[in-house]
């Protein structure tokens, strides 16, 4: 079992007739996962790539038995399509999508609270799950790791990358990119429960950035809740400190946001936080090998 | 991104929020004639992205137009937690009876909006909210209901706010709410937000930060952009759409990937400490996920025209960005500043990691590029740009 996204998991894809949707079903293809079907409702009933194109994504799924949604729909029709992703009340929703407005993604979130989060969306701005060997949603490349127990969670898609290829001796259970947006729909928190609780998992890596206070809340999660080993990543140390403007955000979060503050909050409660992505992979290299 | 004072009391006044009367003035004697126009007492407020300015001295009351004149020489070039004070707000002075704090934003923990409400406004709200939290109402604001006259008032309830100032603060938070929804804001804050001895709700003050991801819907935001304060780098990188942030370092950077980036910068100033002088990243540059070649030569062409870099690291990782796609781009880009008679005297160094590494780095060989060096790991590259940038290339 990996979490979220197994090697039974049927992906639809909205947006699948665009540019990037038919790039990325034809990689996701290409590596071998379950993508059964599109969704654009202007082009219901064509097959695109091989594949069946439906109006809706509650049609894709009583077609096709889908059970997760993979979303590449351009910025402005974002909202549309995960609200309506939601009333399909499809499991999973990953949205890929980048450059999507606050407003719509906390309108969007606000709405799969409302429909009683029957629908788990990753993202948006993310690059999606992988579960090497079984599945992988999105447009993590699948050919860079292997199979394994290492649960990874990460703010950053590029820097997923860099500690899935350093460790793919090892291996990944399963490795969710959450995205790095103010408003995310699955949170690290989210990731280390679902790590925790999985079998297959045996230890996690936690990747995050600076601004917000999501990685502190995360290591006051894995505190109280997490048994197996954590070990993090903080990138942005050396990054200029953004222009904050007026008092409301420090009033919120009492927190800076800085990368400093999170590794110190993650070292507090015994997380082993590298200085680099490769001495990140080291640290967890040490902890799979003294098992 | 942040507007200026000036700017969020334009937008509020196109939104019936009631603001004092004001004219922004460049130099000293715009100042006295905004001032003499405005007639009476003004106050000459700088005009910088950054809080804390009444502190800093960069607002002041001026009695007439050549006591304007006066406060603006004082005020204008001066430098407020690194902002120069580039030009002033003169505005009518108001008959403040109390102060007033009020925001809308988004708040990231909680995935939803918040109002901001507290009868104890002005320049101390960081304090009363440390020292005395129960006098700053936090109201949760969900998108899907948003703020109608009554939930306004609910807010300035729960804020303390006096009986007499209900109904004005009522409607003037119903239309902040208006400004913050339709211009896709991430923070509308007044502070002070007054009343005023004629019994008037008026905002004093206005911050307002713009969401960038929606202006594709708000066409109107680029006239804000402040062109006089931007980098000429950044503007240049912008025009190409470049995610390109100017540093101080002497380690020009380019990578795919925020997250990869900005570890990129880490990784260089940690390596950058065990070299004389110190490099540091020069820059911060994102050639994004699914970059070209085209791309790429853009992004080194702009890192090469800056004169303080003294080496370039190039760091992807090939995930959706092939690596023979990025080393396609690098010997364009090469090929493109040769064209122009603007050769290359500076090294590059460049790690490719992922898709495609072994087929990029053979097709840089092939090139046989002058003064450029692969190095096999981010540490040990980091590590031979800071050394390169340190002997001053």
């Amino acid at each position: 079992m990996a979490i979220w996204l197994t090697e039974n998991s049927k992906i639809i894809v909205q947006g699948m007739t665009g540019g990037e949707g038919t790039k990325h079903t034809r990689r996701m293809l290409a590596a071998g996962v379950k993508v059964v079907g599109g969704v654009n409702a202007r082009k219901a009933g064509i097959t695109h790539e091989g594949l069946p194109v439906f109006g809706t994504v509650k049609e894709a799924m009583e077609q096709t038995g889908a059970d997760v949604s993979v979303v590449f729909v351009p910025p402005a029709a974002t909202k549309a399509a995960v609200r309506e992703a939601i009333d399909a009340e499809i499991p999973l929703c990953v949205v890929i999508t980048e450059g999507v407005p606050v407003h719509d993604t906390t309108e969007f979130w606000a709405y799969a609270v409302s429909k009683g989060n029957k629908t788990r969306i990753i993202g948006p701005n993310c690059p999606g799950i992988a579960s090497p060997g079984a599945s992988n949603a999105g447009i993590i490349p699948a050919d860079i790791t292997t199979k394994g127990r290492v649960g990874l969670v990460s703010k950053s898609g590029t820097l997923t990358y860099q500690l899935m290829y350093e460790l793919r001796d090892i291996g990944f259970s399963t490795c969710v990119g959450i995205g790095g947006d103010p408003v995310i729909g699955t949170t690290h928190i989210d990731a280390l429960q679902a790590f925790q609780e999985d079998p297959e998992t045996d230890a996690i890596v936690m990747i995050g950035e600076i601004g917000g206070d999501a990685e502190e809340r995360a290591a006051a999660y894995i505190d109280e809740h997490v048994t197996k080993p954590v070990v993090a990543y903080v990138a942005g140390f050396t990054a200029p400190e953004g222009k904050t403007m007026g008092h409301a955000g420090a009033i919120v979060s009492g927190s800076a946001g800085t990368a400093q503050a999170k590794k110190e909050a993650l070292e507090k409660v015994g997380v082993r936080v590298g200085r680099t992505p490769s001495e990140t992979a080291r640290l967890m290299r040490e902890i799979m090998s003294s098992r | 991104m942040d507007l200026f004072e000036h700017q969020a009391k334009e937008l509020f006044a196109e939104y019936g929020i009631p603001v004092p009367r004001g004219i922004v003035a460049h130099t000293a004697e715009e100042a006295r004639a905004a001032a003499e126009q405005l007639t009476g007492r003004v106050v000459v407020k700088a005009q910088v992205k950054t809080g804390g300015r009444g502190k800093a001295g960069g607002v002041k009351v001026a009695d007439d137009a050549a006591d304007a004149h006066a406060k603006a020489t004082q005020i204008l070039g001066m430098d407020i937690k690194g902002h120069t004070v580039h030009k002033v707000l003169i505005e009518e002075a108001s008959q403040i009876a109390e102060e007033y704090y009020f925001s809308f934003l988004l708040d990231r923990a909680n995935r939803t909006f918040l109002a901001i409400c507290s009868a104890s406004g002005g320049m101390d709200i960081e304090e009363v909210a440390h020292t005395a939290p129960e006098k700053v109402a936090k109201v949760p604001v969900s998108p899907l209901t948003g703020v109608d006259r009554a939930k306004a008032r609910e807010i300035a309830v729960a804020g303390g706010l006096p009986q007499q100032a209900l109904d004005g603060a009522a409607e003037l938070i119903e239309k902040l709410w208006a400004v913050f929804v339709d211009e896709d804001a991430s923070l509308v804050e007044v502070n002070p937000m007054i009343l005023s001895a004629d019994g008037q709700v008026k905002a004093l003050d206005g911050k307002v930060t713009l969401d960038d991801n929606a202006n594709f819907r708000q066409a109107e935001h680029s006239a804000y952009v402040d062109k006089a304060a931007e980098d000429p780098l950044e503007a240049r990188a912008k025009e190409k759409h470049l995610n390109y942030v100017k540093l101080d370092g002497n380690v020009g950077i380019i990578g795919n990937g925020a997250g990869l980036v900005m570890s990129t910068l880490d990784v260089v100033a940690y390596a950058g400490e065990e070299f004389p002088g110190q490099p540091k990243p020069a820059n911060f540059l994102d050639i994004g996920g699914g970059a070209s070649a085209e791309v790429m030569a853009n992004g080194l062409e702009i890192i090469l025209s800056d004169p303080s870099v003294k080496s370039v690291f190039v760091n992807v990782f090939g995930g959706i960005t092939a690596c023979d796609a990025v080393a396609n781009g690098i010997v364009s880009a090469f090929k493109l500043l040769e064209s122009r008679g603007e050769e290359v005297t500076h090294p590059l160094v460049v790690r490719l990691d992922g898709n495609n590494a072994a087929l990029g780095r053979q097709i840089l060989a092939d090139a046989a590029l002058p003064r450029v060096e692969l190095v096999d790991t981010m540490d040990e590259a980091a590590k031979r740009a800071a050394e390169l940038a340190a002997v001053g290339a």
